[in-house]
């Protein structure tokens, strides 16, 4: 800090303190993100006031209230045209409501109504102890079926904790992608990932596995946003600002009104690249690109499987939101320089979690690796830099979320006596005795294989097209090879159901509650409706795909 | 008066649906049902060609139009129907016969449990036959043409418990497909030649098109024509399918399906006549197979097999004659209305003498008939005069013209073409009085059987299901199976005086295919004194070996062309070697090439893919350490990779 700077600051201090504008928030505007918050901090307080045995309900009951009011809210928002004419910045600049958001908003509010009804299912295992169990357990170190579970259910440590952190973790994904300054953006980081490491770890079997799995995403999700802060902390360097339009400005170079404290730090194109790269790649570690995705496998293992369907939904639209957002409105003056690198993650992406999928045994970890490579596709839509590269990738974000918690959802259904049968050799010949579960399953992973009539073809081919006419086209080729290998094991899970003799203590099939029904027959009816008419939603994400600046 | 062209498709094809859906609840009536229907398209028929009469000769083509049924950018392709002149008299010939036969059916069929279905599908080969003649373009024409290959493949293959039956069926099938391919081709090019494939666009366009399309247009369509008429060389299905009940015979294979082909080029006439070279095929096509059939028909002493022989020879005439060019066409129409009355009561005739003899089909088998069956005898003798071209009766007049024509051609080709036509009359003479005397004539080889000696040729599949080995009593059919006989015998009587005198035929026809005398080199008496000649020839010959001599009940060995006429002079064999042994090569070294390259490359990509993946995935050891470690590798190498690409 210079002289001069430091004279000001002490004569202004010695001034009367001149009065504190009220920052002018545009609640209505805000209204989806509001109403979850005030749902989970509901949610709290029925952890604290209401009954234990009607606290299950309450909190379903107000959990799904919340997210159709959020979902209803953000509709108004888009009919009242928020997401196209009247899109602009809130709350002093911290918010976008645009296109862009109020679609992933509303796709995440759907998935997250998806996920909570896989998180309330409460039918699949035996009733132990007098009352019903879900997916969550009771006490860190309990046992299913243990006396110490049994004592902590007889205390009255139920598991319903899980809603409020599921609708915390929602809202921090809903301001997610429409953050419009660096600090909002991680606080929402922060806010939506500390649930989930939570929620991780609460798997009611296969306990230590949970445990493990929470504490590796934690610890790398901590190593990550620390990488993203120091971005942060360097992009402000350059910029002297942490709001995106004003760092547009300066890598643009039309910025006229330049702080003098600053003047010296800004412009900086080294702190410039390495912020950008390490922000970069802290949302790349939330979507689980190759090389930031080996937590993705481990986690998504671990973790209770509701909990991993809405993670591996969730995270991913308002993380790919975030990073769109970031690379079309704060760096597109930089796009000469983050493509190739683009370029290379999406290639290492596409092939990687491809290839590695091909040899592995537990249906979790394949669907994990699945993931990976349906990142490596969505990256390739993110490249294109055009208005169709950002319409493609939320549409392909929209029927990707619902394959992706169906899919999930059909895993928690087949059970052996020590709860899921995760291993694939478990699922040879689940299509003979139950057909009507290997099919829905099988749609998923055509769907997830990209075969025309589900939403993975229209979505895959939107990104594909959107990349191309960007100039992409090797990374298109790239991106059809590693289809072609991604659909060997798609197929081979299918082959293996259908057409291999079941063993004779194989898993049964769980016959689930009207919840999770609800939330397989979601997610089959938007994968078949996106694949077989999808024109009416490619306009809705066309419509929706302008960001504000 | 357009509007009744619908229903005449309809009536029938409504028929075909009642039938077939409607189940066994109409068994009792099914046949009355399908009888009705069709000959309620005949009513509509007659409706429509007397309204066609009361008009002037250009105004004597109807079109409707019924929905769009294509229409995609360029691509449109109606449903739209055309009647006129040419269409009408098939028209008549289809539905007047198709009703005939299927009176005759109602008596010939009676004691088999699966009759309603027959009806369904012979009421299905009406509605198909009708699409395919009434068709306003290729595409919609196209639809037809496969519904007669179904109904003649599902009819022929009938009596499907015997495994000869279901080959026949099979053979008619997939012979037929080589020329559905012709067509299908000639269709698209003409799509990409005209723009289009309705009758008006490309048959007055011809003139805008290269004689190179136009000659590839014409082969395909002949090759089209060719399978579905049995001509050489997509012949060998016609012999096998007289496995299907001998009224299928008389109707499909006889008198209307087979006759397809000649309608398919005498429509597309416009096409010929601006492609030389295509015309000299057909008119090749057309001479070969009239000689072809009528030696094997000589062959033959299975009655339907000469008779199938015979109605080979008799299309090649048609197709001769279409070949010709305008001087033609109107002759290989008219040859082929009176073929088909004479054909089929042929057939009926053959049909009916099967009857009453145990389904015997073996003439050696026969003989003296015409005492037992006195209607059947004098109907079928009237059709063999007809056929022969007897004076005044209908052959004598179409035939005649036929030959005429192909002198008129003129040149070195005419002559040929002539002489092949009178051989061929020759010949037909000779085999139909064969088949008339080993049937009706000489000693009753029927009685007192010797036992039956395992070369007899084709005589076994017929006497071994029913399991009758008993001596047959011969008799007359019923009223329900004379009946339609004698109708058509009367056709076959006057038909050709009819059409000729005055040239009625003539100036009916020649506004829609165009007429020109040719310039022939020999008088018409000539040819018909030639022809005459040459008939009686052909007759002597045969008296001399059958009418004589007494008919051997065991066929003798024969000399070496008998022995290949017997073998439909080698066909099945050709096709064997050539086609089938070439097939099974082809297939065998692409079978190989798949398995050692292709697998081989697929394989080898899996595997490698596979290895690669087992290698990979060790990376991902469990280790949050190490997790974090390739995490920071990443990150350094995105600033790196970014900076880099700012310095170059």
């Amino acid at each position: 800090m210079s002289a001069p700077a430091v004279h000001s600051l002490w004569t202004t201090a010695a001034e009367p303190i001149s009065k504190i504008d009220a920052p002018k928030i545009e609640y209505g505007q805000l209204s989806p993100t509001l109403i979850v918050v005030g749902a989970a901090l509901i949610g709290v307080l029925i952890e604290a006031f209401v009954p234990r045995k009607s606290r299950y309900y309450a909190q379903v009951f107000v959990s799904v209230v919340a997210l159709c009011a959020a979902f209803a809210a953000v509709v108004a928002l888009a009919a009242d045209g928020y997401g196209t004419t009247k899109a602009h910045i809130a709350a002093m600049g911290a918010i976008a409501v645009d296109g862009p958001a109020l679609f992933l908003q509303g796709t995440i509010v759907l998935a997250g109504l998806v996920g909570l009804f896989t998180f309330a299912e409460r039918r699949l295992d035996p009733v132990a102890h007098g009352s019903r169990v879900d997916s969550f357990a009771a006490q860190a170190a309990s046992v299913p079926g243990s006396d110490s579970e049994k004592a902590a259910v007889k205390a009255g440590f139920t598991t319903t904790e899980v809603f409020p952190l599921l609708l915390f973790a929602i809202s921090g994904m809903l301001i997610f992608p429409a953050a419009n300054d660096l600090l909002t953006l991680f606080v929402a980081l922060e806010v939506f990932s500390l649930p989930l490491y939570l929620l991780c770890a609460l798997a009611r079997r296969k306990r230590l596995m949970s445990q493990e799995a929470a504490v590796k995403y934690f610890l790398l999700g901590a190593f990550a946003s620390a990488f993203t802060l120091f971005g942060i902390a360097l992009l402000y360097g350059y910029a002297g600002s942490v709001s995106y339009a004003r760092i547009a400005q300066v890598v643009d170079g039309t910025v006229t009104d330049v702080d003098p404290a600053l003047a010296n730090t800004m412009g900086n194109d080294a702190l410039l690249l390495i912020g950008g790269a390490m922000l970069v790649m802290g949302l790349l570690f939330k979507v689980g690109a190759v090389p930031f995705h080996m937590w993705t496998p481990d986690v998504y293992q671990g973790a209770p499987t509701p909990v991993t369907g809405f993670m591996a939904a969730a995270t991913k639209v308002a993380a790919f939101g975030a990073l769109l957002r970031l690379l079309y409105v704060v760096l597109p003056g930089l796009r000469w320089d983050w493509r190739p690198v683009m370029w290379a993650v999406a290639i290492i992406t596409m092939l990687g979690g491809a290839i590695v999928a091909i040899t592995q045994t537990d249906i979790k970890r394949l669907l994990a690796y699945s993931s990976i490579a349906h990142a490596g596709f969505i990256l390739a839509g993110v490249i294109a830099t055009s208005k169709d590269g950002v319409s493609s990738v939320l549409f392909y974000l929209a029927g990707y979320s619902f394959v992706t918690i169906g899919a999930f959802a059909v895993v928690t259904l087949v059970r052996d006596p020590g709860g899921e049968a995760t291993h694939l050799s478990k699922w040879a010949g689940l299509g003979r005795r139950s057909p009507l579960v290997a099919a829905v399953f099988a749609v998923f992973l055509l769907a997830f294989a990209g075969i025309p009539l589900t939403s993975g073809f229209a979505g895959k081919f939107a990104v594909f097209k959107a990349a191309a006419d960007g100039g992409a086209v090797p990374l298109v080729v790239i991106g059809v090879i590693s289809s072609a290998i991604a659909a060997f094991f798609y197929i081979r899970v299918i082959v293996l159901m259908f057409f291999s003799e079941p063993k004779p203590e194989g898993p049964t099939v769980a016959v689930p509650s009207p919840l999770t029904m609800l939330a397989i027959g979601m997610g089959v009816a938007v994968t078949l409706v996106l694949g077989v008419a999808p024109q009416y939603f490619l306009d809705l994400a066309n419509q929706a795909g302008v960001f504000v600046r | 008066m357009e509007n009744l062209i619908a229903p005449l498709i309809a009536a029938p094809l409504l028929g075909a649906a009642v039938l077939l859906v409607g189940g066994r609840r109409l068994d009792r009536v099914g046949h009355w049902i399908g009888t009705l229907l069709s000959t309620a398209s005949f009513v509509f028929g007659l409706i429509l060609f007397a309204d066609l009469l009361g008009k002037n000769a250009e105004h004597r083509t109807l079109t409707q139009h019924l929905w769009t049924w294509i229409s995609v950018g360029g691509f449109q392709a109606d449903v739209t129907f055309r009647l006129d002149q040419l269409s009408m008299t098939f028209v008549l010939l289809i539905t007047g016969v198709g009703s005939l036969i299927h009176l005759y059916s109602v008596g010939y069929m009676e004691h088999d449990e699966r009759r309603r279905r027959f009806f369904g599908y012979l009421n299905l080969f009406l509605a198909a036959m009708l699409l395919l003649v009434l068709a306003d373009n290729y595409l919609l024409l196209y639809v037809g043409w496969e519904g007669v290959g179904l109904a003649s493949y599902l009819l022929i293959g009938f009596w499907q418990h015997k495994p000869s039956a279901a080959t026949a069926a099979k053979k008619a099938f997939l012979v037929n497909r080589v020329g559905d391919m012709g067509l299908s081709i000639a269709i698209m090019l003409m799509f990409t030649t005209f723009g289009s494939f309705a009758f008006g666009p490309v048959l007055s366009h011809t003139g805008d098109a290269s004689e190179g399309k136009l000659t590839a247009i014409g082969l395909m369509l002949l090759l089209a024509a060719c399978g579905k008429s049995a001509q050489v060389p997509l012949q060998s299905w016609l012999g096998d399918a007289m496995e299907g009940p001998t009224p299928v015979s008389a109707l499909i294979h006889a008198a209307t399906m087979v006759t397809a082909g000649v309608y398919l080029i005498v429509r597309s006439g416009a096409v010929f006549n601006a492609a030389p070279d295509a015309q000299l095929a057909v008119t090749v096509v057309g001479a070969v197979t009239l000689l072809f059939g009528a030696i094997v028909g000589c062959a033959k002493d299975d009655i339907k097999k000469a008779l199938a022989g015979s109605t080979m020879s008799q299309i090649g005439y048609m197709v001769l004659a279409a070949g010709l060019g305008p001087i033609g066409y109107v002759f290989a129409i008219m040859h082929l209305v009176t073929h088909g009355f004479f054909k089929a009561g042929l057939f009926l005739g053959a049909g009916s003498v099967m009857h009453g003899m145990n389904d015997e089909v073996d003439m050696r088998r026969y003989g003296g008939l015409r005492k037992y069956m006195p209607v059947t005898f004098i109907t079928f003798g009237l059709g063999y005069l007809a056929i022969i071209g007897f004076p005044g009766l209908s052959g004598f007049f179409s035939k005649d013209k036929i030959i005429e024509a192909a002198f008129a051609k003129g040149g070195t080709e005419g002559w040929i073409l002539g002489g092949a036509a009178l051989l061929g009359a020759a010949i037909t003479a000779f085999y139909m009085t064969r088949v008339m005397l080993m049937t009706f004539f000489g000693e009753e080889r029927w009685k007192n059987q010797p036992t039956r000696s395992p070369e007899a040729p084709s005589a076994e599949p017929a006497a071994e299901t029913r399991g009758e080995h008993s001596e047959p009593h011969p008799h007359e059919s019923p009223k329900v199976m004379t009946i339609p006989m004698i109708v058509l015998a009367v056709g076959s009587v006057f038909g050709g005086a009819f059409f000729s005198i005055g040239d009625r035929f003539l100036h009916w026809l020649e506004p829609v295919t165009g007429h020109s005398e040719g310039d022939s080199p020999l008088s018409a008496t000539a040819v018909t004194g030639a022809t005459m000649v040459c008939l009686v020839i052909g007759v002597a010959i045969a008296w001399a070996r059958y009418g004589r001599k007494p008919v051997p009940a065991v066929a003798p060995r024969g000399s070496l062309l008998t022995r290949a006429a017997r073998r439909d002079l080698f066909q099945d064999d050709f096709n064997h070697v050539v086609l089938v042994r070439g097939g099974e090569h082809l297939t065998r070294s692409l079978v190989y090439v798949d398995h050692t390259l292709v697998d081989g490359v697929v394989n080898g990509t899996a595997a490698g893919f596979g290895g690669l993946s087992g290698r990979l995935r060790r990376l991902q050891n469990g280790f949050a350490r190490s997790y974090a470690v390739s995490m920071f590798g990443g990150a350094a190498l995105l600033v790196a990779a970014t900076l880099l690409m700012r310095a170059v």
